[in-house]
């Protein structure tokens, strides 16, 4: 009966939609306002009905109910609830399900929270959400039904991939669809407003809440994931270029650069089609991260459900709408004049660099993943392209962006004096030198990376420091200065310290990590670093719906016991799948991992360590992003804009 | 049950990455191997490397890179002599011959055509603040000649 309700939900939603698709956008052209206002109420209903589709799923997770398909092959009922409830986005149709209650719920807010924009600026931007809706409200109901049922109920389930059964990755694909549908707000203001033909300030002003948060739910959504792979796959790596990870890194780069274009559109009119073409791609980037999760077209770790048919929707859906918002860029771009106008030396330009470094480096990801499939269609040649490329193609870049973020950050509006400028920063930049070169000599071997990423994490770190120094004036109540300062400019703070500690915990990770790989004995203590670890006991234990054989180790530096260490080996019987538990002492300065492996025929286990610096820091800084853009979104500006927008009428045309 | 799902258990337990009986006695080779085991990819597993994976060909060719190392090859050859056995596909760095020259240098190329555009741009922007913005146009000129001369 539920599973009925939630079905009849769903294709009524996908009714709702398409009649929110066509209405407003003629009522908008034709300037009828009943047509127009339809938008609103179809928006709500649109998001309402989803919910109650999504819940009917999950309530059927939830209790186990095996007379879905989709519950059969993704459920088991000895499950702990959550992983009954994470089941639910588990799998491609629920996903897809998420995914759609994810574009409906960000067109309803903007129905609720519009009411200051333009009447016909609303019914558009309402209208082409709508339109997003309704291709993946087909997509799920022509191809991946999640409500279809098996004539005979199994008398349990197949359970979910073990791998999936942990909270870091319960909460990571909810966080990163929140960040791929939050740009299609963007796209939708931008084709709304080539519609319209008309981009200025105003325009700027309402894009740039959409994509900061789009790009907050992007930074925590990926850090969940590269958490999760850093505790879970068992041995300590965060991030491994993997098409996937790909999917999500494209988008979060884009909208990091989309962010940043808008502003400028905000505050200086200029940069107005780049910023539109810009949200065209970054949503189009989330497509296409869709399209390679969900098509099987490259191999990934985590490619779910690859399935051809899909695959070829998708691209339909890409192309649609990619190529539609793309014509209509280059019939209008034209209009977009520029107002604004500034010297090569200013904050405009420096957010022109920050642009095309962002752009660029996406670009490189791009090309990266998608050339094994260029090279064996056009060239013959089946290569692949890993970690080893990226990390030297697309490591400049960021190098390069965190060299010019502090300059750009204490650059003025319109025109500098770059000299003048740069006189506050010396400090940090000697001081980040001496960091460096402090690294540098106390390190064992001589790698290069591991004193750069500390010196850009310094660098960025003291430049903000010294930035908001400055904004306080000379002399005087300082303290009270620096509490008034707006929240958008605590938030460009955070978020740039932030990036800054992520590369040093990534560069620190990667250039100093220590490993040791043994037969240990019980009993017989060994060295790893200025580590001794002591092997005390290994047991089988059983868990809810796993056995698992689990080790207890002492961790101990200079006679002092640390910590005691319990990794697992886990054996999931209903999936057949083993999975690793590592165990991490975690630390602000270092992490140190230990997996257990196989006993040995001697009656050794064997037992892999890891010291890995920095490590926390990596998700410190993704934290203070995220912390950044959030501190930014409640920035008083974006709600007094609310209040001011309704006194100035809207011109008419 | 238990003992059967103990016996599931063993039989389905996968080698993990690196083993300590595939280690060579000397650490100035096994460090090489690992550097090499870094670059060279798991044919049977999706996009992971020969040194984080569990299969058991990865460790299959661990341990051929291994015994060139220990035959006196050089890094190089011994990469060569994989890469003549299982064709480019192994390499996770692409080699940089043929059209591959084209993703390497895709990076730049954008970078340079992206600069270029963008100083193009902010040149333009400029030549607006120098000229044009503040410039007045013939109806202003003559609007402020009248009201000057009034």
């Amino acid at each position: 009966m539920v599973n009925e309700l939630g079905h009849f939900a769903l294709i009524l939603a996908f009714l709702v939609a398409i009649v929110q698709m066509i209405v407003p956008l003629i009522g908008a052209q034709k300037r009828w306002p009943a047509w127009m206002a339809l938008a609103e109420p179809a928006a709500g209903a649109q998001f309402a009905l989803t919910a109650v589709s999504f819940g009917a799923l999950m309530w059927a997770f939830v209790v186990s109910d095996f007379s879905l398909r989709l519950v059969v092959l993704n459920s088991h009922s000895a499950k702990p609830l959550l992983y009954k409830i994470s089941g639910t986005w588990g799998n491609h149709e629920g996903s897809m399900l998420l995914w759609v209650l994810i574009v409906t719920l960000f067109g309803a807010m903007a129905a609720w929270f519009g009411g200051n924009l333009p009447p016909t600026l609303r019914a558009r931007v309402l209208a082409v959400q709508s339109a997003i809706a309704v291709a993946f409200f087909a997509f799920i109901i022509f191809t991946s039904n999640p409500f279809l049922r098996v004539a005979t109920p199994p008398f349990d389930g197949q359970d979910l991939n073990p791998l999936l059964q942990d909270p870091g990755l319960a909460f990571h694909p909810p966080f990163l669809y929140l960040g791929y549908v939050g740009l299609s707000m963007a796209f939708s203001f931008a084709v709304a407003a080539l519609i319209e033909g008309r981009v200025d300030a105003a325009w700027g002003r309402w894009v740039r809440p959409w994509t900061l948060a789009a790009w907050v739910f992007l930074t925590i959504g990926i850090a969940l994931g590269s958490w999760w792979a850093y505790y879970e796959l068992g041995w300590g790596g965060f991030w491994f270029w993997d098409p996937v990870e790909n999917a999500s890194f494209m988008p979060w780069l884009l909208a990091a650069a989309l962010l940043h274009s808008a502003i400028v559109v905000e505050k200086r009119e200029s940069l107005k089609s780049w910023t539109i073409l810009l949200a065209i791609l970054a949503f189009g980037f989330s497509l296409i991260g869709t399209f390679i999760v969900r098509s099987g077209l490259l191999t990934s770790v985590h490619a779910f459900a690859n399935d051809p048919e899909r695959g070829v929707w998708i691209l339909l859906i890409l192309a649609f709408f990619m190529g539609g918002a793309l014509v209509l860029f280059s019939l209008r771009a034209g209009a977009m004049e520029a107002k604004g106008v500034f010297g090569l030396a200013s904050r405009e330009s420096a957010l022109v660099v920050n642009n095309v470094l962002l752009a660029v480096s996406c670009f490189v990801v791009f090309v990266g993943t998608m050339w094994p499939l260029v090279a064996e269609m056009f060239f013959d040649r089946k290569l692949s392209v890993g970690p080893p490329f990226f990390n030297a193609a697309f490591t400049p870049f960021m190098v390069a962006l965190g060299l010019v973020l502090p300059v750009g950050s204490v650059l003025p509006w319109k025109r500098a004096r770059i000299g003048r400028a740069l006189v506050p920063l010396r400090l940090p930049f000697l001081l980040a030198l001496a960091f460096a070169g402090l690294a540098w000599s106390l390190q064992t071997g001589n790698s290069l990376l591991g004193p750069l990423g500390l010196f850009l994490g310094a660098w960025l770190v003291m430049g903000v420091i010294v930035e908001l120094f400055q904004r306080t004036g000379r002399g005087g109540d300082r303290l009270a200065r620096l509490r008034r300062l707006p929240r958008a400019d605590w938030g460009k703070a955070v978020a740039q310290a932030g990036l800054g500690v992520t590369m040093a915990g990534v560069a620190g990770l990667t250039a100093w990590t220590q490993d040791d790989i043994r037969v240990a004995q019980i009993d017989r203590p060994w060295q790893v670093g200025s580590y001794e670890l002591t092997l005390n006991a290994v047991e089988e234990v059983r868990g809810p719906n796993y056995v698992s054989t689990m080790a207890n180790l002492t961790l101990s530096q200079g006679g002092e016991v640390v910590a005691t260490l319990t990794p697992e080996k886990r054996f999931y019987p209903v999936a057949r799948m083993p999975t690793t538990e590592a165990a991490i002492d975690y630390d602000l300065a270092r992490d140190v991992y230990v997996v257990i492996g196989d006993q040995q025929s001697n009656g050794g286990w064997t037992v892999r360590t890891y010291i890995k610096p920095l490590t926390n820091w990596i998700w410190i800084g993704s934290a203070l992003m995220a912390l950044g853009g959030l501190l930014s979104l409640s920035d008083r500006r974006f709600r007094v804009a609310a209040g001011a927008r309704r006194a100035t009428p809207v011109p008419a045309e | 049950m238990r003992p059967l799902l103990l016996i599931l258990a063993l039989l389905a337990t996968p080698l993990w990455a690196v083993q300590p009986d595939e280690v060579l006695e000397d650490p100035v080779l096994e460090q090489r191997a690992r550097e090499l085991s870094k670059g060279l990819r798991c044919l049977v597993c999706r996009n992971e490397s020969i040194d984080e994976s569990n299969a058991s060909l990865a460790r299959d060719l661990r341990l051929l890179v291994r015994e060139r190392l220990v035959a006196g090859d050089t890094d190089a050859e011994a990469v060569d002599f994989i890469v003549d056995r299982y064709g480019e596909y192994v390499l996770l760095r692409p080699q940089v011959t043929g059209a591959n020259w084209l993703l390497w240098a895709a990076g730049p190329l954008m970078l340079l055509l992206a600069g270029g555009g963008g100083l193009l741009y902010l040149r333009r922007r400029q030549a607006a603040r120098d000229g044009g913005a503040e410039a007045l146009s013939a109806e202003e000129r003559a609007r402020l000649e009248e009201i000057l001369n009034r």
